[in-house]
């Protein structure tokens, strides 16, 4: 059985196409960013950053960048028609006030419960939350993009989280590289996976039950 | 009224040893560099201010501005949500050699700790970090079925921000994403003090434009055309 998982920009892609026409939205700092390049003709989502701004949009050319202008990545940014400036009490109540639609993020795992762990993988070194723990609460929907297992092949989706945990049953659905799993009443209930994979497979990349409970639809994604 | 003050120096000159300072700004944006390398400057003369507790978003980029001042040996500890950025060895050498302290809170936890104390509220429940290690030892709560923590408002003895525009009453606007912090560190020290890239007399600035009302202000400081921290980092031309 052969299949070929998708690339993070497939998994961005299809991210992009769950997020409406004029949501309010927060992407993470680095791989989830990509989901903005996505967005589906005709929608216009709003992006939000942690350190004050609504309405950015794709970076400067370089050598055009004015360092005053910058995302929670400390990017340099520009405006979109609409934007708006604020500041940092303002920004997280939109956070935690459940003004945002929807918040996209990475994940180191993320257990059946909804439990997200994506800030650090252990007690050593320098720790470094951010917004993470402030974005994963208030959101309408909290999603995650990951590939399905870390590099060395153990599954991300797990019964139980055993990194530090970010977030408490803060995870709705989540995009891997081989399907869409929606989390309801404490379960991952599979939505979507590649067509050339069957259950047993993903079910044996995935480290907690897989549930159905109806069809399940095929993960297909352009080329990208 | 004129709250307006001739230089740097004399801006920051009752900021002393084992001071709680805020300083405004998020990465470079909305950072008060002239006002920080001021201090610095101060300490390396004089020894003073040592054993400072800093509250930022970070601690520092570079060598320049906070990172500057851990690298001078003047901070104790860091209060901030994100130390490590990038291009922050000067924290994460003195951290790993157990030199510096860390307390971390999450950033719009930090952010309502400030607004908290700034508006007179000791505690507040929030939804931040429950069920984290960063909630161990917290007091906890549900409403409405949902659990929350509690989290202590946060003060400074001292806050040092930048605006753009700054009039002589304490009256600010800010530049862009330069705005983050620094209105919240404004009413939540006991002293705070604006560097501005533009004073101006009282009526200079639209009171429909005002961000910060001048009550939160005691201090401003002229710096015209500031130096902008990231392009500093950059460009390294401090160290």
């Amino acid at each position: 059985m052969s299949y070929t998982k998708l690339s993070n920009a497939q998994i961005a892609w299809r991210a992009a196409q769950d997020i409406d026409d004029g949501a309010y939205v927060n992407l993470g700092i680095g791989f989830p960013e990509m989901v903005a390049k996505f967005q589906p003709e005709g929608r216009e989502a709003v992006f939000h950053t942690e350190n004050g701004v609504l309405g950015f949009g794709q970076a400067p050319k370089e050598g055009e960048e004015d360092w005053d202008l910058i995302n929670a990545g400390k990017k340099a940014i520009t405006l979109k028609p609409g934007a708006s400036f604020f500041h940092h009490a303002d920004s997280f109540s939109m956070v935690r006030g459940g003004h945002l639609d929807v918040a996209i993020l990475g994940a180191y795992q993320i257990a059946q419960n909804g439990d997200l762990a994506n800030w650090r993988v252990g007690s050593k070194g320098v720790p470094a939350v951010g917004g993470a723990m402030d974005l994963v609460h208030g959101a309408k929907r909290v999603a995650v993009i990951t590939d399905h297992v870390t590099k060395d092949g153990k599954p991300k989706l797990v019964e139980a989280c055993t990194f530090p945990l970010t977030g408490v049953g803060c995870v709705t659905r989540v995009y891997t590289s081989l399907a869409v799993v929606d989390i309801e009443g404490g379960k991952f209930i599979l939505r979507e996976k590649l067509a050339d994979m069957t259950f047993d497979d993903l079910q044996e990349l995935t480290g907690a039950t897989l549930h159905t409970d109806g069809p399940v639809g095929d993960l297909t994604v352009p080329e990208l | 009224m004129d709250k307006s003050i001739s230089t740097l120096t004399e801006a920051v000159a009752d900021i002393h040893d084992g001071a709680v300072l805020m300083i405004g700004g998020f990465g470079g944006s909305g950072s008060p560099i002239e006002l920080i390398h001021t201090l610095i400057d101060r300490f390396r003369a004089t020894g003073s201010p040592k054993d400072v507790t800093v509250i930022n978003n970070n601690a520092g980029n570079g060598y320049v501005g906070i990172a500057a001042m851990i690298k001078a040996g003047m901070v104790k500890k860091m209060i901030c949500s994100f130390p490590r950025s990038s291009n922050a060895e000067a924290f994460n050498e003195k951290f790993l050699a157990d030199e510096i302290e860390l307390e971390l809170v999450p950033q719009g936890t930090l952010a309502e700790r400030i607004r908290a104390a700034g508006a007179g509220i000791p505690a507040f429940y929030t939804p931040t970090s429950y069920g984290t290690e960063l909630a161990i030892g917290k007091p906890t709560e549900e409403f409405d079925g949902k659990h929350y923590v509690q989290e202590r408002w946060l003060k400074a003895d001292f806050a040092i921000v930048k605006g753009q525009l700054g009039d002589k009453h304490g009256n600010l606007t800010y530049r862009l994403a330069g705005r983050n912090f620094n209105p919240l560190m404004c009413m939540a020290a006991d002293v705070t003090i604006a560097q501005v890239s533009e004073l101006v007399e009282a009526g200079g600035i639209d009171p429909e434009q005002v961000i910060t009302p001048g009550i939160f202000v005691d201090h401003v400081v002229e710096v015209k055309e500031p130096a902008q921290e990231e392009v500093l980092v950059r460009t390294e031309e401090v160290h």
